[in-house]
């Protein structure tokens, strides 16, 4: 289902009822220093009522895939593939019938909550916009939805928050007056971009809460878009992995969890701290860091990185393949060496060698210490 | 963790020479990692601030080439009038020529040659910006960082002063101050000092506001556990920060003053005869301007040009020490 | 809000108060006005000098002469000049005409800024952009009474000729013993407006649309802009609603602290077109070194852009609410 490339079939014959199929999306950048490969070749379809989370470090290019198919990317941006929503590839229509899609039957909440509303405007003002775009209400009927949504994503006092301006509501409550205004038309698919990352850890649990209750009220489908695992693992059905602009293991959340199949996805997973460790595990932080997307050499991006690969990883990069039944495939030449329960303390190195260099320091003294007797 | 050495050669996928390989218990075959990898591409040089600076300037071509025009101007003007056949004074037997060979700028009623004129005239407008610039700034620099380090008191009254200045129109307070100083003669100097009084506070403003919110950064807590002195603190650390601020204005500074000092020369206020200025020339060919027109234009585009090259640069440096302003959105 | 104004003119009142000092000590310092007096030839007699002085003042101590001044000052006597002229009604006299030109031309100026500086933004790099630019700059960078001579030796005859008559005027805001009907004197008015008040007005127009244009490309860049296209509103309607509504804020403050800047090309422009405005009266003020006159100008200046100073203040808390409750 989620291979690089699919048969070419119009979205309704696929088999599954998906709301949102991306096809080999890829998306370039021309800048002052060459052309930048933000997106190279992203595909995935979306159920309604399904929560597909998709991971990956800043730079990803999972935040670019959002904006592509919401269809916000600068008009520089070069786009390829098909993004089908309902039988339309999206990105093949005019930013006229892309502007009616927008905020009705495709919602985004973006990353930060502090920018992400108009000082000047009310909250309940703005959310009343949203309403009024779509929806041929009087602005009193307008009015009295927002407040009730302000009401549903849990704002205390609706009625009255509902004059505030943004600065005087906390960031969390930000974040769910957005979340609101992304379900006020009842949409098909949200996409969230980074929801919970601005937020304190607390916060962030009321604001995945609240998607949660959005997601029992609508039915729609969410994509998740976050780099913390953690956030994932609670609401995800699916979890795309994504590196260097490719998606590099896909599958259920469970498979991936448990039994990932990319050296990459495992390095993520060893290098959160687990609550259901054994004992006292080092943590295993992935040496080194993302390759540049201008000058991307041959072969798998994650090689150099990679304590697995082999010649033949740095010349030929792998396509996504399944690994552990037709729904889990990852993009590795060696995924079979992972089956089973693998530590990722196994693959990776323990983060050591500082604290050797600690306990060297420790048994000289102190640092003056240390200088005398180089003197010496 | 049990490891067993895999002889080289004993496997298919060696991961290349010298290479340890190792297999983990569930026979994952694994190697060391470099913690560098970014050497299978390019590899960038490190550059000091001053290197990126000037790197992003020069490729302003814009701003170059103002550069390079205002350096010939400058030059031209300060040191043109000693090499040019005539001075600025010296009354020729061709008046009211159009411009020829022999006067390239054509020769006013009396038989003055206008090249001359216009030369001294920018020699003065040059001199008086140059001097205002440098005074305006080091004094504004100062008195901002003063007030954006100390806060409170020192801040309060240096800015409730600032604003003061700022309230009276500039020519008006010029007008009154450069009256008293016009008489003397090597005016220009004067001339320069009553705008460098007035030009410090717009410099002193944009310190003051980059010291406030520089203050608050950890380097400076940092700087201050060490033991550093406030006078080390803020001329070794926030001043060096705030630099591209302070250049950028200051090349404001210079534009800013030829406006104004040609402006009160043409008014009568500034420098006069038997001295010449920019402002006053335009002002004596302003009667003449549809007969004469050289005498009318030339001046004009002269102070034109001065200042929309030293404001081309200015747009250049901005550029080179803050480039993301003009970048668009990703 | 009531408070926020109120705060903010108790600031204003020391202001203009320590403000009247400095200009006080300015003019007190800056020429004598019995100076072609004392150069006379053959010599004017000591005793006549010193009667003037005791006539203006100028025998006592300056703390005296300010506080007999200030205090006069406040109730609305601003005294003679030197030749005995009222100096109140003078100035409100020639306060009028010159703000015929400050005014109109801010409108005009702001009004070409907000749409130079929002197309250039929204069509970065494009030609119209670049073109808008350079102009900016060019206006920037050209000295006011440059450009006002300009169009008062060529723009007025190529004008008239256009129109086979008179339509604009180069000398004066006024033609002399103007009468008849309001539309014929409004005419007249308006033909001696255009040139120099188009010709004050590029010259701040450019200033301010760089500004504007720097600041509408920082607000397009903006989280919420892309939100509200993201809840699919118009481009249209983002653009001026969500865009330009933010945009706009500090280019009041702007216009606010030019305001002193704009007074002053008035100055100088009304010297091209030969009003006798405000500046015809403070070079005869600076020329004979008449200190009521000075001192008249400079405070009334002064208390001027203080007030448009508090305008703006209040009308940026009505426009932004995080500063109203600040």
């Amino acid at each position: 289902m989620a291979t690089n490339t699919l048969p070419e079939q119009p979205a309704a014959e696929t088999g599954s009822h998906a709301v949102l199929e991306v096809k080999d999306l890829t998306v370039e950048f021309p800048t002052d220093d060459g052309v930048v490969h933000a997106v190279r070749g992203v595909s995935f379809s979306l159920e309604p009522g399904q929560v597909l989370g998709i991971v990956g470090e800043s730079g990803s290019g999972k935040s670019v895939t959002s904006l592509a198919i919401m269809g916000l990317l600068p008009p520089s941006a070069r786009i390829h593939g098909e993004v089908n929503f309902r039988g339309r590839n999206l990105l093949k229509l005019p930013d006229k019938e892309q502007t009616k899609i927008r905020g009705k039957q495709i919602a985004m909440i973006f990353q930060d909550p502090m920018t992400s509303l108009n000082p000047v405007y009310s909250v309940g003002w703005q959310l009343q916009e949203a309403i009024l775009a779509h929806q041929d209400i009087g602005k009193d009927k307008a009015w009295a939805r927002a407040v009730e949504l302000l009401d549903l994503v849990g704002i205390p006092n609706a009625a009255d928050r509902a004059k505030n301006y943004p600065h005087e509501f906390s960031g969390g409550m930000r974040q769910r007056a957005v979340i609101a205004m992304a379900m006020t038309n009842d949409p098909d698919v949200i996409i969230a971009d980074e929801p919970t990352t601005a937020l304190d850890v607390t916060v962030q649990a009321q604001v995945l809460d609240t998607l949660e209750r959005v997601q029992e009220n609508t039915s729609a489908g969410i994509v998740l878009i976050t780099h913390d695992l953690g956030v994932v693992a609670g609401m995800a059905d699916r979890v795309l992995v994504m590196y260097a602009g490719k998606p590099v293991e896909i599958g259920d959340t469970d498979s991936i969890y448990y039994d990932p199949r990319m050296p990459y996805t495992l390095g993520l997973l060893g290098s959160l701290p687990r609550l259901d460790a054994k004992g006292a595990e080092a943590l295993t932080p992935i040496r080194g860091a993302p390759p540049s997307l201008i000058n991307l050499p041959p072969g798998c991006p994650f090689s150099p990185r990679c304590p697995m690969s082999r010649p033949n990883c740095d010349s030929d990069e792998p396509a996504l393949r399944p690994v552990a039944g037709l729904d889990h495939v990852a993009a590795c030449h060696y995924a079979e060496e992972l089956a089973g329960d693998i530590a990722a303390a196994e693959v990776f190195e323990t983060a050591e060698a500082d604290v050797q260099a600690l306990e060297e320091l420790d048994q000289l003294g102190t640092l003056d210490k240390a200088e005398a007797e180089e003197r010496a | 963790m049990a490891d067993t050495r895999v002889p080289p050669g004993a496997d298919a996928d060696d991961a290349g020479e010298g290479q340890e390989l190792r297999r983990t218990e569930h026979g994952a075959q694994i190697h060391e990692v470099a913690a560098t990898t970014t050497d299978r591409e390019f590899t960038i040089a490190a550059r000091t601030q001053t290197q990126m600076v000037l790197r992003r300037f020069l490729a302003h071509k814009l701003a170059v080439g103002s550069l390079v025009v205002f350096l010939i101007v400058v030059v031209a003007s300060l040191i043109g009038g000693r090499f040019w056949r005539y001075d600025y004074a010296d009354i020729t037997p061709e008046f009211s020529s159009p411009p020829s060979l022999k006067h390239p700028m054509g020769t006013d009623s009396i038989g003055h040659d206008s090249m001359a004129q216009i030369l001294r005239g920018a020699q003065k407008s040059v001199q008086v910006a140059l001097m205002v610039a440098l005074l305006a700034t080091t004094f504004g620099a100062l008195i901002g960082a003063l007030a954006g380090y100390y806060r409170s008191w020192t801040d309060s009254a240096l800015m409730r002063f600032t604003d003061l200045v700022l309230t009276i129109p500039a020519i008006a307070l010029l007008a009154v101050l450069a009256a008293n100083v016009s008489e003397t003669a090597g005016n220009w100097f004067f001339i320069g000092l009553v705008l460098a009084l007035l030009q410090w506070t717009y410099i002193a403003r944009v310190v003051r506001g980059q010291f406030l919110s520089l203050r608050e950064k950890e380097f400076v807590e940092a700087a201050r556990a060490l033991g550093a002195s406030d006078a080390r603190i803020m001329f070794r650390h926030l001043l060096p920060n705030a630099t591209g601020s302070i250049i950028v204005n200051a090349t404001i500074t210079v534009a800013v003053a030829i406006l104004l000092e040609t402006a009160l020369s043409y008014i009568g206020l500034g420098i006069r005869p038997p001295d010449t200025s920019l402002g006053l020339l335009v002002s004596t060919g302003q009667q003449a301007a549809t007969t004469r027109p050289w005498l009318f234009w030339f001046p004009g585009i002269f102070i034109i040009i001065i200042a929309l090259t030293v404001n081309f640069i200015g747009d250049g440096l901005r550029d080179a020490f803050d480039p993301t302003q003009t970048r668009v959105r990703a | 809000m009531i408070s926020f104004i109120i705060r903010r003119m108790v600031i204003t009142i020391p202001l203009v108060l320590l403000a009247s000092v400095l200009v006080f000590i300015l003019v007190a310092n800056s020429g004598d006005p019995l100076a072609d007096l004392r150069g006379r030839q053959p010599p004017v007699p000591p005793q006549v000098i010193q009667a003037r002085e005791k006539m203006l003042g100028l025998d006592k101590p300056l703390p005296q002469r300010y506080w007999h001044w200030i205090t006069n000052f406040v109730q609305g006597d601003m005294g003679k000049t030197i030749r005995g002229v009222e100096v109140r009604p003078l100035l409100w006299q020639r306060m009028q005409i010159t703000l015929r030109m400050v005014v109109l031309a801010s409108i005009i100026a702001i009004v070409l800024a907000i749409g130079a500086g929002v197309l250039s933004a929204v069509k970065q790099y494009t030609v119209t952009d670049y073109t808008f630019t350079f102009a900016g700059f060019l206006f920037l960078s050209m000295p006011v009474f440059w450009l006002a001579a300009l169009m008062k030796e060529y723009g007025a005859i190529r004008l008239n000729k256009l129109f086979g008559k008179q339509v604009v005027f180069t000398v004066g805001p006024e033609s002399p013993n103007l009468a008849g009907s309001f539309g014929h004197r409004l005419a007249d008015y308006a033909g001696h407006l255009v040139l120099p008040t188009i010709a004050l007005a590029l010259i701040s127009f450019a200033a301010w649309s760089r500004y504007q244009r720097a600041t509408m490309l920082d607000v397009l860049g903006a989280d919420y802009i892309r939100l509200a296209r993201a809840k699919g509103l118009s481009r249209s309607r983002v653009m001026v609603r969500h865009a330009l509504r933010n945009a706009l804020i500090p280019l009041v403050t702007v216009v606010a602290i030019d305001t002193g800047a704009v007074f002053g090309g008035a100055v100088i422009t009304e010297r091209v077109f030969a009003w006798q405005g405000m500046g015809a009266l403070l070079v005869q003020g600076v020329e004979t070194s008449d200190p009521n006159i000075l001192l008249a100008w400079l405070m009334v200046t002064s208390v001027l852009v203080v007030l448009f100073n508090l305008i703006a203040d209040v009308l940026y808390a009505v426009l932004d609410p995080r500063i109203r409750y600040g």
